[in-house]
């Protein structure tokens, strides 16, 4: 049988799903005993006990100094911000996209600009945030929002664009103005459109974020890695990049558990 | 006088002349089926009649007025395919037709007014045969309910003039006969006029009191493009259907 043929069934399925997990891990744990058992003091891959040990002071015990639980309080701040950043984002993006997309005197200046804008990479534009926002939440935000709009925008509007002609004219005989167009029936077609195009973005908006953070914070989970850097400590660095992988994960899960709830009749429901 | 006159009107798009010299009066209540080969601007008259273009040349009058330059609630249309709302049920894409015109502000109706709308959309469903299908979304249903959708959708309104492109092209030819049914059904109800683009010549002249059939006069090898289509036969077909509908007609204006 040919190998484009060939399914997996349910249970090989699951195995070759966890498969390239658990040889991941394998090679890393193998890798992090040999170079313990040459030295103890190693700390460029740590044992999962270190890290579990580094976890447990992180996560479950207050900060002698501060009397706050470093992890929570990192994954709070940095989740607040992008939280705010994205909202902010799918707002304008939304706008931009449906008045851009659907109404042709605000397409003709909007569109070239927001191809423009979308091109300026925002890492080199954060110094000019950190100069005109200073250093405080406003400026990481910012850099979401800027970094994330103008992609959002775009695609919303090429989207909007893509609605049949004969449903803008049909609303129209039904006694639709431009507004109530749309409000009824641009936005709810659009909607799970940029929930989708916010899936896509989340992996720029935590890139964004983590880059504002190292340079400039005073707390949140990038800060905490590029902090701990200097002493190496890995033990650190590496259940940080797993906590951040995970709520990524799970936004981009939840994201899409929201659309399938929310917009039923999205790609073509069934009863 | 009669209720739509079309009066030398012209379709061009740069050099190409896709409709030349078009004259037509057409009564009240005509159903008029529109045949012709493929290109030759059929769809393009019924764009001008909806507004959603507007003539190069002449004019198209609705009543003695004017018609408006774009789509409004005065004509409904049925298109092929994308005439119903894919986000909406069954009821709500009739509803929406009430509820557009009343709210200006936000596009929808709210608690008794809401209610009265839903109910008056059901009613006209339950009519063209789509009362168990009210909660659906269009993804859910046939070919030939979609389309059924897509005639309430449009009546809902109460339009003067009902535009129909090719509304059955797509569908069975079983669930067309159905179609025609309720088509000529409506149409006797509501009286309203009635344009229909159709492919099929059998079609035509099964539905229509009046068939126009759309050709090229004039035609210019080297150059296309030069001469556009006009109206070369205009055929009152469907006798006993014309006097019924003069007789009421006459009834209802004495």
């Amino acid at each position: 049988m040919r190998l484009i043929n060939r399914h997996p069934d349910r249970s090989s399925r699951l195995l070759l799903v966890l498969l390239p997990f658990a040889l991941l891990l394998f090679a890393y744990f193998v890798g992090s005993a040999e170079r313990l058992a040459d030295n103890p003091n190693d700390k460029l891959l740590p044992s999962a006990g270190q890290m579990l040990e580094a976890v447990k002071r992180l996560a479950l015990s207050a900060d002698s100094r501060t009397g706050e639980y470093v992890l929570w309080q990192d994954s709070a701040s940095s989740l607040r911000r992008l939280a705010l950043g994205l909202g902010i984002s799918a707002l304008a993006g939304l706008c931009l996209g449906i008045a851009a997309g659907t109404l042709p005197l605000f397409g003709a200046p909007l569109s070239p600009l927001l191809t423009v804008l979308s091109m300026v990479p925002p890492l080199a534009i954060l110094p000019i945030l950190f100069i005109v926002f200073g250093l405080g939440e406003l400026s990481k935000v910012m850099l979401i929002v800027i970094g994330v709009t103008p992609c959002l925008a775009r695609d919303l509007e090429q989207r909007a664009r893509e609605i049949p002609v004969e449903l803008l004219v049909k609303a129209q005989t039904l006694g639709a103005s431009t507004w109530t167009l749309m409000l009824r029936v641009v936005l709810p077609q659009l909607l799970p459109r940029l929930l989708i195009s916010l899936r896509l973005m989340l992996g720029s908006a935590w890139l964004f974020l983590i880059a504002a953070e190292a340079i400039a914070s005073t707390d949140g989970l990038g800060y905490r890695i590029f902090l701990v850097r200097r002493y190496l400590a890995m033990d650190v660095i590496l259940p940080y990049v797993v906590w951040i992988t995970l709520l990524a994960w799970l936004m981009d899960w939840g994201l899409k558990a929201l659309t399938r709830r929310a917009f039923p009749w999205y790609e073509g429901a069934r009863a | 006088m009669s209720f739509i006159s079309v009066n030398n009107v012209w379709q061009r798009y740069g050099d190409q002349v896709v409709l030349e010299v078009l004259n037509l009066q057409v009564a009240e209540g005509e159903f008029c089926t529109l045949v012709g080969t493929s290109g030759c601007g059929k769809s393009t008259f019924l764009r001008l009649l909806l507004g959603q273009e507007t003539a190069s040349k002449g004019h198209i009058l609705l009543d003695g007025q004017p018609l408006a330059g774009e789509p409004d609630a005065s004509r409904g249309v049925v298109f092929q395919r994308y005439s119903v709302f894919p986000h909406l049920s069954v009821l709500d894409n009739v509803a929406l037709g009430l509820e557009l015109p009343r709210a200006p502000l936000l596009g929808r109706l709210f608690g008794k007014a809401k209610k009265a709308a839903r109910e008056q959309a059901a009613a006209l469903l339950h009519k063209v045969g789509l009362g168990h299908a009210l909660d659906k979304y269009p993804a859910q249903l046939s070919g030939g309910m979609q389309q059924r959708l897509a005639i309430a959708q449009a009546l809902i309104m109460k339009p003067r003039v009902l535009l129909l492109d090719e509304p059955f092209g797509a569908l069975d030819p079983g669930i067309r006969k159905d179609m025609h049914q309720l088509l000529l059904e409506l149409w006797r109800e509501t009286r309203l006029t009635v344009f229909m683009v159709t492919h099929d010549l059998s079609e035509g002249f099964s539905l229509g009191t009046r068939l126009l059939v759309f050709d090229k006069v004039r035609v210019d090898p080297h150059a296309p493009g030069a001469y556009g289509a006009r109206i070369t036969y205009d055929i009152p077909l469907n006798g006993e259907r014309r006097k019924a509908l003069a007789a009421e007609l006459g009834a209802t204006s004495k």
